[in-house]
This record gives structure tokens, sequence and C-alpha cells, in this order.
């Protein structure tokens, strides 16, 4: 069992959580991911680290109420337990000897953007972070994007935060102003990822992604994690998260998303339903 | 006198048009009377073949004499010296190619019925004794044993017998490794895994589940800073193996890893699971193996109207326990022989509507010595689906290899280890079973992991 030593909503639907899980704390990169169960009946979902506290022995993740699950794990207070936390899995991002690149996060991927900016920042590269939500009210971690980066533009689909527009359309336009990257990391839904690796394959600029498909063990034994990158077919579990955008079929991966679309909507609204009989 | 009677009695079993549509165990076991009347076919003879075929050299025609007797509970203690699993092995092991291969009885009728027997004498004794496990007095040696599965959980047995502090690390929520997210639950009941764990818990043994060596511990931090002064490494064989063909990542094609995994640790057949699962109308399962007919049971027991089994070979060579096949035959499975498939056809929304195949004849033998199946010209045909298993075995996680310093390896993944010992390229690391060998039996990996444990012992005595 992993205690939950801190929980801090962040938006309506975003939380944060830092669970006690010392060893797993100690080995943790960015890029990489754990696996967690909220009870003995619960599925296994993977979640990307989002930062972690290697002397208090937490790690920290940052979830959207999506499913059955992580509304499950909502419903969790401090000082509760989580039944099983497995990790750290997946390969480290690799960001030794980057000297300067542009960090992109969309929506709640921008939680596993910020680890992987502040690791750069922290490596003394220069950081371009361009990072974007629907809207003000689901805007997170700013504070602390503006903390590690030499330039942060916040973009929204309404305008009410930043600027109104796409987070390829900023990259653009700081391309087209003449700034140049070793790098772009883009971390957000597959459709962001797919568009701004469009992009930057135009201006040949090397550009990683971090995929997070449907997995079950997470060390490379089912097989349900497979992507097409590059023609071959590789597991994120353990060849990835990271992959190189310009590689990876992203039509296939968003479709594969969709495998159990109609069973997880059905398993939401009945643990919703439950949690209202609770209150009532 | 011996009873002469030609055939095996017949183990009952549930009928196969009402087990196809449950998760029950197929297998109901003999009765007491049916025990003795089966054991009385053993002659009792000299050579003793059976026993040469056993992996872990059961003295078969002494359990055998003892249940021909009716001191079933002494039966057990005849298992007991040598095997540690005897509920698992007595249903998973292939006795046709081990012990009842080699009985003198099989040359003209029928083997005795051993691995009936041994089920019985292990159920019997699990249902009538409640014994007294006690922790032995600790011998202060501390040793780390990776994998739970049917390897590791023979290791950790022998050694905590002999007062050694054993912890076992898993990967996954669950003790049990293949045994639990493998084999399912109408051939291998998972409280017959759990008695033996809770076994292992009783002799001391700890159990660490979440624990994936070689990311959140290396083998070198469980010597150098937990204090382990020995290793064995029973990771088995998990990663699926695909065949590379059009379509095999369209959505309803599962590995049957996954689809097993999903099905049996994760409990997805059941209706209110968190996990999901889909449930297909005709289901092709590609493969000949247990694990085949395995992922082909369950899902005609998860609502399939039509189960497909694709072999490239014949019926002769299927790799598959005997018992096995014939169960899936009786239950509605409909066999494809010499046939590959060469693409997984989409239907409108990317998910699996069929599989092209084509016909096979078997050529010269290759090197496994059996008949190397070609392609017929011209034979494609298509089946309509809606679900693709592949089941085409699998081979050792790269994981431990890739994260401990001198320990070599095979070209194709398996850790190298000294047959008589276990031991690997790194002193005090030991190995055994599927991590060793690729995807191979139970019972072989507890014989392996029985091996190390003993050599772990010698070792640690000696320094």
């Amino acid at each position: 069992m992993y205690k939950i030593i801190k929980k801090e909503e962040l938006n309506p639907t975003v939380t944060r959580m830092d669970i006690e899980a010392p060893l797993v704390a100690k080995k943790a990169e960015p890029g990489q991911f754990i696996i967690l169960r909220t009870d003995e009946e619960g599925e296994r979902i993977p979640l990307t680290i989002a930062d972690t506290d290697k002397t208090a022995g937490t790690v920290t993740i940052i979830f959207q109420k999506v499913g059955a699950t992580t509304e499950k794990l909502g419903h969790l207070n401090e000082g509760e337990y989580i039944q099983d936390f497995v990790g750290p899995l997946g390969a480290a991002s690799e960001l030794e000897g980057l000297k300067k690149v542009a960090v992109i996060g969309g929506g709640v991927g921008s939680a596993i953007a910020y680890p992987v900016a502040k690791k750069l920042h922290e490596l003394g590269a220069e950081v371009h972070s361009i990072v974007g939500f629907r809207g003000q009210e689901l805007v997170i971690l700013e504070e602390e994007f503006e903390k590690v980066s030499d330039k942060f533009v916040k973009m929204s689909d309404d305008g009410t935060w930043g600027t109104k527009g796409l987070v390829t359309n900023a990259l653009k336009n700081l391309i087209e102003s003449g700034e140049t990257y070793d790098e772009v990391i883009a971390i957000g839904p597959v459709i962001m990822m797919k568009f701004v690796s469009a992009l930057t394959k135009e201006y040949g600029i090397k550009t990683i992604v971090s995929m997070n498909p449907i997995m079950v063990d997470g060390t490379g034994m089912c097989g349900g994690c497979r992507l097409t990158v590059g023609g071959e077919t590789k597991f994120a579990c353990v060849d990835g998260p990271d992959f190189d955008g310009h590689l990876v079929d992203f039509d296939e991966a968003m479709d594969r998303g969709m495998m159990y679309r109609p069973f997880e909507q059905k398993k939401r609204e009945e643990t919703c339903r439950l949690y209202t009989k609770e209150v009532q | 006198m011996p009873n002469m009677s030609a055939k095996k009695n017949e183990m009952p079993v549930q009928a196969p048009e009402v087990r196809n549509k449950n998760f029950e165990e197929v297998a109901l076991g003999y009765t007491k009377e049916q025990a003795i009347d089966e054991a009385q076919r053993c002659l009792n003879c000299k050579t003793k073949n059976c026993v040469a075929g056993c992996p872990v050299n059961i003295d078969i025609p002494g359990f055998i004499k003892e249940v021909a007797e009716g001191r079933f509970e002494d039966a057990y203690q005849v298992i007991a010296g040598a095997s540690s699993l005897p509920a698992v092995c007595g249903r998973v092991c292939p006795q046709e190619t081990q012990c009842e291969g080699k009985c003198v009885r099989g040359i003209k009728a029928e083997p005795v019925g051993i691995g009936r027997l041994e089920r019985f004498v292990a159920d019997y004794h699990n249902e009538n004794f409640k014994e007294e496990i006690k922790k032995p007095e600790s011998n202060g040696h501390k040793v780390a044993v990776i994998g739970s599965g049917p390897a590791g959980l023979t290791c950790a047995g022998e050694l905590a017998k002999k007062g050694y502090e054993v912890t076992v690390f898993e990967a996954l929520h669950l003790a049990g490794g293949v045994l639990v997210y493998g084999i399912p639950e109408f051939r291998l009941p998972k409280s017959i895994v759990q008695k033996e764990i809770d076994g292992l818990k009783a002799l001391g043994v700890k159990i660490e589940t979440n624990m994936v060596i070689g990311k959140v511990l290396s083998i070198d931090e469980l010597k150098e800073e937990y204090g382990f002064e020995a290793v064995f490494i029973g990771s088995g064989a998990g990663l699926p193996k695909f065949m590379n063909i059009p379509g095999e990542n369209l959505k309803g094609v599962y590995s049957a890893n996954e689809f097993l995994t999903r099905v049996n640790l994760m409990k997805s057949y059941k209706n209110d699971s968190d996990t999901p699962i889909k449930h297909s109308k005709r289901v092709a399962v590609v493969g000949g193996g247990n694990v085949a007919m395995d992922a082909a049971r369950s899902a005609l027991r998860l609502g399939a109207e039509e189960v497909y089994i694709i072999y490239r070979r014949s019926r002769t060579e299927l790799p598959a326990r005997a018992e096995e096949v014939d169960h899936a035959e009786e239950e509605g499975i409909i066999f494809k022989f010499l046939t590959n498939p060469v693409e997984i056809l989409a239907d409108e929304n990317r998910f699996v509507g069929g599989i092209r195949c084509v016909e096979m004849e078997l050529g010269e033998p290759d090197a496994s010595g059996r008949r190397r199946p070609v392609v017929k010209e011209g034979s494609e045909f298509e089946i309509a689906v809606d679900c693709v298993i592949m089941a085409l075995g699998t081979s050792p996680n790269p994981l431990i290899k890739n994260t401990t310093k001198g320990l070599d390896t095979q070209k194709w993944g398996g850790i190298i280890a000294e047959e008589e010992t276990g031991l690997t390229s790194r002193e005090g690391i030991y190995a055994g079973g599927d991590a060793v060998t690729g995807a191979a039996t139970v019972i072989l990996a507890m014989g392996a992991g029985k091996t190390a444990a003993q050599s772990i012992h010698e070792y640690i005595k000696a320094k």
C-alpha cells in the first residue's frame, strides 16, 4: 500500500498527488512512468511521473479524471492509500547535451512537459516553453513553467489565457522569427503531437514526443501498447515512452487508443453514480 | 493382482457444452475408489522408467503403491519429498511426454494415469490435512529471488526450509507468475496457487510485489546495498512474439499474453471488472501450444460463437498437452491445421474484420527435427473473424540482462546458466526456468529452481 502524502486540486478536473514510494522516487527520471491500481479490483493504469522528491521519498502524479480509475483516484484523500504503485517504468528522456529546446505542453500533458523543462533548465539549456489549454479555468503549473523557462508562451483555445490559438501557431511564429532549436519536445494529446511533428518536419527540427497508449503490465509483457515507429512495431512501455515524432504513426496510435472507448465511458458513469449515491 | 484394464480410469469432467460457458475447473478429480483402481494398474516394474521421465524424479511407483493401498497422506509425503507444487503439476505437466510417456503399460495400452493420481493425492492432502507450517530457525543468510513463478517459488521454498531469509521480488501486483497471469482458472484454480504462496509465507518467505528488478533496484544493488548473498533469477519468458504481418496493430489483435493477463490476472471475464476485454463473436488464435489452447478456450468462455486455432503444421506436431487439445476439440474449438496467416484484414472502423491465410504442406525436417511447413501456391483464403490472438511463443525479458553487468546471455536473450548448478557468469547469481531455457514447462522451471537452491546453499556454506 502506498500513502497519499499530499493532494491538491489544480483545476476542476486535474489533481496532483504526492505518493509515498521512496524506492521509485530515488530512481525516477523525467520521461518515466508508473502504473497504479487504486484498489484490489482496480485496473492497472499508467501515469507519467510529474516530479519526485528524493529526500521525502515521494513521487508526484498529475491526472485528469477521464475514466473510472482516475475518478476513483480523485476521490482518495491525503492519508489514504493506493493499492499498487510500480515504477519507474520506461526509458528516461534523453536531455543531456541539448543547448536550446522548445518544450511544448498541451492540456494535462503539460504536467509531464514540466519536469522535462525543469530538468533541461537545471542542465543549463535555454528553454522555450509553449503551453496550451482550452481556457483559463484549466491552466495548471503556470508559476512552475515561468520559473524554468527562458521564454514562456501561453496559448488557449478561447483566448482567456495568453494568446488565442494553437501551440503549433506559436511554435511556427518562434521559428519564423529566427529562433533555432536543437530539439522540440512535445507532450500532450496525440493530435497535438501529430501536428507539432508535421510542422517541425518541414523545418527539419528533431522532435521527441511522449506516447501514452493503453497498457497492462508496463514491462514489455503484453504488447498492448505497441506503436508503429518508422515502420517497425515498438512497445511504448519499454522502447519508449519517448519516440521520434517524425517516425510515429499517430493515426494508428489515436485509433488504438479508442479500442475500449464504449467500455470506458460506461465504467466511468457507473463509478460516478456510486459516488453520487454515497453523497446522498 | 494388478488391474490389467487397458484404459485409464476416465477423469470426471464438466460436460463440454456446460464448461465452455464458465471459468470453473474442467476436470473434477478422481474419487477415492477411482484413484485406488487406477493405482492398481501400476505394475511396480523394476525399470521405473517413469521416474527417469520426471524432471524432478518423483518416486512415482512409491507414491502409487501407497494410493493403491488407500494410504493417501503417505502417498502425499512421498511426492512432497521431490516436488513442492504437486497440486499444480498434477494439473499442468505434459505427462504424455514425461512420466506417462515412459510407462511400460503404455506400450500395449494406455499408461497409468500418473498425473491424475498426483492431482488426486495433492487435493486429498489439501482438503484433509491442515498442517502447521513452522518457520525454520533463521541461519542469518539472505537470498533474493527474482520472479514468483514456478522457478522462483520452488527456489524460495527450498531455501526457506533450510533456514535462509528469502525475499521474492515480483514485478506484477500478485505473486504466482505464469500460474496466475497465464494459465486460466478452468485449468488451474487460483486458490491452489494462493495456497502454495501462503505456505511459503508461513515458512518465512517475504514476497515484495510491484518490484520490477532492473528498474526500481538492480541485482547489484540487491547484493551490495541490501545484503543479499546470492540472487536467483527466475524472471521467466514474458515477451510476446508477433508475426510481423500487415494488420497486426488493428484493434482486436492481442498477444496471448495480453489476452490471458486481462482475463486471468485482471479478471476481465467478470462483469464488474474494471479491466476491459473485447467480447468477440469469431476469434482466430494463431499457434498450437498450451497458451494457444488456453486463449482459444478463454475466448469461447467469454461468449465467442466460433473460435479457430490456426496452426501451420499438422495435428501430430501440436506442442500442447494432449488433454488440452482433446478438451478444446470437445468444447467446439475449430482446428485449422497446415494453415498460416499472411494478413489481418480491417473492417470499416479499423477493428479486425478477417484473417487471410495460406495452406501449408509439410516438407523436409528442419533444425528442430519437425517437418518444415511450406506454402502451397495459390491457396489463399479468408476467414471472417473480429478478433485475432497471437500465441506464437515468448522470449525472456531483456530488462535484467540490460541492467546487470557481466551477465552472459544467449543471442536470443536467454540467460546462460550451468545446467547442473544454475550458476550464471556472475558469482553468486543463479538463474533457472524460462529465463534460461525460453518458454518451457512449469515442472522444468521447478526443477531448475530446486537445483539452484541446492547450489546456493552450497555456495553460501562454503563462503
